[in-house]
């Protein structure tokens, strides 16, 4: 059924788009990232411009992170104070992205942007993803006990002043490594129009050392925060958010990830890392080869101003 | 020989075409048919050839070109105030109709109508083989927002016409201008003009301008979707 988007000025196929916003849900419940790295490409690719797209997944992330919060936040498994410092560094990256959205659009030079980040940022996750997972694979394969993570190794991460005690997470860290990763992540997101979760969750893990138990919680909680914070932002200053077009994602979303999380919930974390790793990897090789190989159609037309 | 006098009278088939949720492009027929004042004498060949021209928009036409290994966005041209959407019919091909001359005069065609481009400081309309220009109409073109058509003006009888104008599901809002030239033996007799316009109502309007003047209550609104759809998400699935 053919419906029309009121911001993307064009018609689309309702069930198509429910069916993408289902699929990009099954896959983000099924690995606990957002989805929004497959979700704005998708949207790209049946023809609505980058600039909504990005803008009105923002949204739809939101929707779909509340949800997992919420589980998360009756497992009592989200650190508030962790989430609060991540967010504040968050807030400020968020506005220093849609500033630079709004900037690379009126130069012509988002498309190109948004390409060249998702090469950049998912091809050097995939490959570390998928580079970790054959490891752990192989070296289950040997028939060796999982590798376990030394405890007390301390990095210059955790030398850094300005400490505080995370009660949840049973941490003693500087804010510092916290605010700029919270930055980072925030900044990404909006200008890529993604969650950033498949970047905040290592990050946490690997730098913060934060416990398994407390990590997804968290970053979906900042996740929440911060697209929550784009949607607005994005709606303010662009205009280019579609309620049409967010509503539909997100009513696929949240339904596909309830499917997601109960197919991931029966596959061993390394093959999902490994399954993930590929993902993210294959996007990036795909925006690789479309910056590389010559387009078809070299010139590109957009509208600066309808005059009344 | 009495002096020649001909009138052209025009009506689209609906003045006003509202864009709805499932709009997915129509079409508008436009009647005409030429007046004469002088009944008796026998009807001269007449030729038409009908501009249908949308609220005009300025543009930006970039051309990617390779640099560093990387198809990025190099040079660009401004075109401002050129038709949104602009279609060009005729009952036969330009050349037969009148000379280039006259073509180029009245405007007749794609290759002739004037596309403001700002070069530097200047404004002008350059030649029909500009590679921007060529580009700009064939992507146009393309999302069915430009057409040429030189066998789409029907005449039924000698001195009554029709044309269809299709608006494609992309089509810009706004005000639309139908100008209708009638030309015999190559020379201009006269011309006629109508308008239409495209509108959305209802729930696409309320959306459209709601996203543009009340920004914060718009993007907050979707921001309450979003939350209520995620919250319902996971009561309905809940089962802990």
């Amino acid at each position: 059924m053919q419906i029309y988007l009121p911001i993307a000025d064009l018609p689309v196929n309702m069930f198509l788009i429910l069916a993408m916003g289902m699929a990009v849900g099954f896959v983000s419940g099924m690995f606990g990232v957002g989805g929004g790295f497959l979700m704005t490409p998708l949207l790209i690719f049946v023809g609505i411009s980058p600039a909504v797209a990005v803008a009105s997944v923002s949204s739809h992330i939101a929707a779909s992170s509340l949800t997992g919060a919420l589980s998360y936040w009756r497992r009592r498994a989200i650190d508030p104070a962790l989430a609060l410092v991540l967010l504040s560094g968050g807030v400020v990256g968020t506005a220093l992205g849609v500033t630079l959205f709004t900037l690379l659009r009126s130069l012509g030079q988002l498309d190109l942007t948004i390409a060249i980040s998702y090469v950049a940022l998912l091809s050097t996750v995939g490959g570390l993803m998928l580079w970790e997972g054959f490891g752990a694979l192989l070296h289950m394969r040997r028939g060796l006990p999982p590798k376990l993570r030394r405890s007390g190794s301390h990095g210059w991460i955790h030398g850094l002043p300005l400490k505080m005690r995370f009660k949840r997470s049973k941490m003693y860290l500087s804010v510092i490594p916290v605010i700029v990763i919270g930055l980072l992540i925030g900044f990404v997101g909006a200008v890529m129009g993604i969650g950033g979760a498949f970047l905040l969750i290592p990050m946490m893990i690997y730098i913060l050392r934060v416990p398994t138990s407390t990590t997804i919680g968290t970053a979906q909680t900042l996740t929440l925060a911060t697209m929550t914070m784009a949607t607005l932002m994005h709606a303010v200053t662009n205009h280019q958010v579609d309620a049409v077009l967010a509503l539909i994602l997100m009513i696929g979303g949240v339904t596909g990830a309830q499917f997601g999380a109960r197919a991931g919930q029966r596959i061993r974390g390394e093959q999902l890392r490994l399954l993930l790793g590929l993902l993210i990897l294959s996007v990036g090789i795909r925006f690789a080869v479309e910056l590389v190989i010559q387009p078809q159609e070299l010139f590109t037309i957009r509208e600066t101003g309808l005059m009344p | 020989m009495p002096a020649r006098a001909e009138r052209l009278i025009v009506s689209v088939s609906n003045h006003r075409v509202t864009i709805t949720p499932n709009y997915a492009g129509e079409e508008l027929v436009l009647f005409g048919s030429v007046e004469r004042d002088d009944v008796a004498a026998p009807p001269s060949p007449y030729d038409l050839v009908v501009t249908v021209s949308g609220p005009p928009a300025d543009f930006v036409t970039r051309r990617k070109e390779r640099e560093f290994g990387i198809w990025a966005n190099a040079d660009s041209r401004q075109f401002l105030q050129v038709p949104s959407y602009l279609a060009i019919f005729a009952n036969r091909p330009f050349d037969a109709i009148t000379s280039d001359d006259q073509q180029r005069r009245l405007k007749l065609g794609l290759d002739h109508i004037v596309l403001t481009q700002r070069v530097g400081t200047d404004y002008a309309d350059v030649v029909a083989t500009d590679p921007f220009r060529r580009a700009f109409i064939r992507l146009r073109t393309e999302h069915g927002l430009y057409r040429q058509n030189t066998a789409a003006v029907t005449l039924l009888t000698p001195t009554l016409f029709r044309a269809t104008i299709p608006l494609p599901a992309e089509v810009p809002t706004g005000d639309y201008d139908v100008d209708i030239k009638l030309l015999s033996r190559g020379a201009f007799v006269a011309s006629a003009s109508t308008t239409f316009e495209v509108v959305k109502v209802g729930f696409e309007q309320f959306v459209a301008t709601s996203a543009r003047q009340r920004a914060l209550l718009y993007g907050l609104t979707i921001v309450a979707m979003a939350l209520t759809t995620g919250w319902l998400a996971s009561v309905v699935f809940r089962r802990d």
